[in-house]
């Protein structure tokens, strides 16, 4: 049965490492993350649960103590943000290469400078390309479902790839909210055991991992890796359905809100998301047809499934929390754009960053980008096609 | 209650405003409602401005922006109204509720014009008398119940000798007295 309750992001975050309760949880403090490994401490002193805790000097040990003990054989995870995901930096792609199925809760926050600790996705963007599926919440609700649905899709036999479960650093992480917790047992059984096929805890089958691959080898383990991430999606989905059963709450890749008879749609990440459908509901009665396709899975990305899930709107706004550099766009419009190129579906679309640094985004800022992309259809005003929302000039 | 009521709290770090904020969550969940508690983070330390926000609701909240427009703002700290625009935003059907010695007539020239319900509490008499010690949060919280009613005194009060058993648990001596700041603090509203 599911109990209702109320707690922060990171509390619903602790409380299913505690149903989960995996091996090993190597970490180092960041803010806005640190309640997690503190949380976890606590019910592991108080004897609610027999994960190993081992307290490092840095992240760049935590996740390589992390990728350590799961190559010994034991379910593990570590937790971070902002400049502890950066330190990470080369372990990340240790673990995705190896083929870790391990878990970090990343508690989204920006990166410097200027030296900030509120959130963005500028963490989560920068290790984007290092293999690990990314999944982001919305809530203290999803950020408590997506750590639960971690493992199984971690561990799928046909996946074998490390799992990011991403939530936005105080605006969800801080904010107590409405909860459905599912009952230890259900969670227990639903995980179930990490059996391991080879690792180094393991007498009777010697391994070795991360040796040298000499040329004639590396492109071969990469398409491995790059094929076992495009496994993930179904696997993603499978495991979201087997959820869906055990819990009621339904998963997709993404979110389609009021999408269905959309001119214009919003596609956004994370908490922000939230607000953009409350926006959304308001212009509905007035009669816009606006919709917001939420991405929840960002790595693997589902580029093809994402360009039919536009297809038939007017315009699309992509919404990105972070800057990339590229000078062209944000990350997610840059994939975005070329998903939908690719599928030869050719709508308008314009690119806004927000929220940078922690920066309020409000329902207001949701009607000023559809008031822009109506504009662009039906009067033909050509809007900047990378802004960014909310800019004192 | 058909609308999200919305209150944005002013406190200085280390006053309790963002812990009073989370028991109003806390609170106002257990009769059922729907609610979020969150602070802003700037710079924090002991004696800065500090914000923190509250919805509650009947129905599922998903906003995740700050309260720009607010039902009711509580001051902690009569000191802020100096420092920091404590009125902006706020509806003009809405409330204030200060913490300060002085009376409705002696604050009011400090909210800049604003016309809706101001209420005055001395959080620190309160306080004092009740806990023999200056925790403002306490009364403030009783405060932002009575004057919002988003519950029933009666049901405020069962639910915070709860909370408190719960929360104070190793120092059971202190329950009385915060329970007493409560009730005291409906008395001085007159509500």
């Amino acid at each position: 049965m599911a109990r209702k309750d109320r707690m922060s992001g990171n509390e619903a975050t602790a409380y299913a490492i505690r149903q989960v309760n995996p091996d090993v949880m190597p970490a180092f403090p960041i803010t806005p993350s640190t309640e997690i490994p503190q949380m976890v401490s606590n019910y592991i002193a108080n004897g609610q649960m027999d994960t190993e805790f081992i307290p490092v000097e840095s992240e760049h040990s935590s996740m390589s103590a992390t990728i350590g003990a799961q190559a010994a054989g034991a379910r593990s995870l570590t937790a971070t943000s902002s400049a502890g995901l950066a330190l990470m930096w080369e372990e990340l792609l240790l673990a995705a290469s190896n083929r870790m199925p391990c878990v970090l809760t990343l508690v989204n926050r920006t990166l410097s400078g200027p030296i900030n600790i509120n959130c963005d996705h500028t963490d989560g963007m920068g290790a984007r390309d290092t293999g690990w599926i990314q999944i982001y919440a919305e809530n203290n609700q999803e950020a408590y479902d997506n750590f639960i649905m971690a493992y199984p899709i971690a561990e799928n036999k046909e996946v074998r790839l490390p799992v990011m479960v991403c939530q936005d650093g105080f605006i969800t992480s801080h904010a107590v909210e409405n909860i459905e917790l599912l009952e230890d047992e259900q969670v227990k059984n639903f995980v179930g055991e990490y059996e391991p096929e080879e690792y180094l805890l393991n007498p009777g089958k010697p391994i070795a991992v991360g040796p040298y691959a000499i040329s004639n080898y590396v492109m071969e383990a990469r398409k491995a890796q790059e094929m076992a991430l495009e496994k993930s999606k179904e696997v993603i989905l499978q495991v979201a359905a087997d959820f869906e059963k055990m819990a009621g709450r339904h998963y997709g890749l993404f979110e389609e809100y009021r999408c269905e008879d959309a001119d214009y749609i919003m596609m956004i990440m994370g908490s922000a998301a939230g607000t953009a459908k409350e926006a959304v509901d308001a212009l509905r009665e007035q009669g816009k047809k606006v919709g917001i396709l939420k991405l929840r899975v960002f790595r693997p990305f589902p580029a093809k499934e994402i360009a039919m899930a536009l297809k038939n709107c007017k315009a699309a706004a992509i919404m990105d929390r972070c800057e990339s550099y590229n000078t062209n766009g944000g990350p997610l419009a840059s994939e975005v754009n070329a998903a939908l190129f690719r599928n030869k579906v050719m709508i308008e679309t314009v690119n806004y960053v927000y929220g940078l640094g922690g920066r309020d985004f409000t329902v207001n800022h949701v009607f000023d980008v559809f008031n822009e992309l109506e504009q662009l259809i039906e009067n033909g005003i050509e809007p900047e096609q990378y802004q960014y929302i909310g800019l004192r000039k | 209650m058909n609308q999200t009521l919305e209150i944005r709290w002013h406190g200085r770090g280390g006053q309790g405003a963002k812990t009073a904020a989370l028991l109003l969550a806390d609170v106002a969940f257990k009769t059922g409602k729907y609610v979020q508690g969150f602070p802003e983070y700037g710079p924090e330390r002991m004696g800065a401005p500090i914000t923190a926000y509250n919805r509650i609701s009947n129905n599922v909240i998903r906003v995740h922006s700050n309260i720009y427009t607010p039902d009711l703002v509580v001051v902690v700290d009569e000191t802020l109204l100096d420092a920091v625009n404590v009125t902006a935003g706020l509806k003009e059907n809405g409330s204030i509720i200060v913490n300060t010695d002085k009376d409705k007539e002696e604050i009011l020239p400090k909210l800049k014009g604003y016309k809706g319900n101001v209420y005055t509490v001395d959080a620190r008499k309160i306080s004092v008398d009740a806990l023999g010690k200056y925790f403002p949060n306490s009364p403030m919280l009783a405060a932002a119940v009575a004057v919002s009613k988003v519950m029933d005194k009666d049901t405020f009060i069962n639910e915070m000798r709860a909370s408190y058993q719960h929360k104070f648990a190793k120092k059971p001596e202190v329950i009385d007295g915060n329970m007493k700041a409560l009730t005291m603090t409906f008395e001085a509203l007159g509500l």
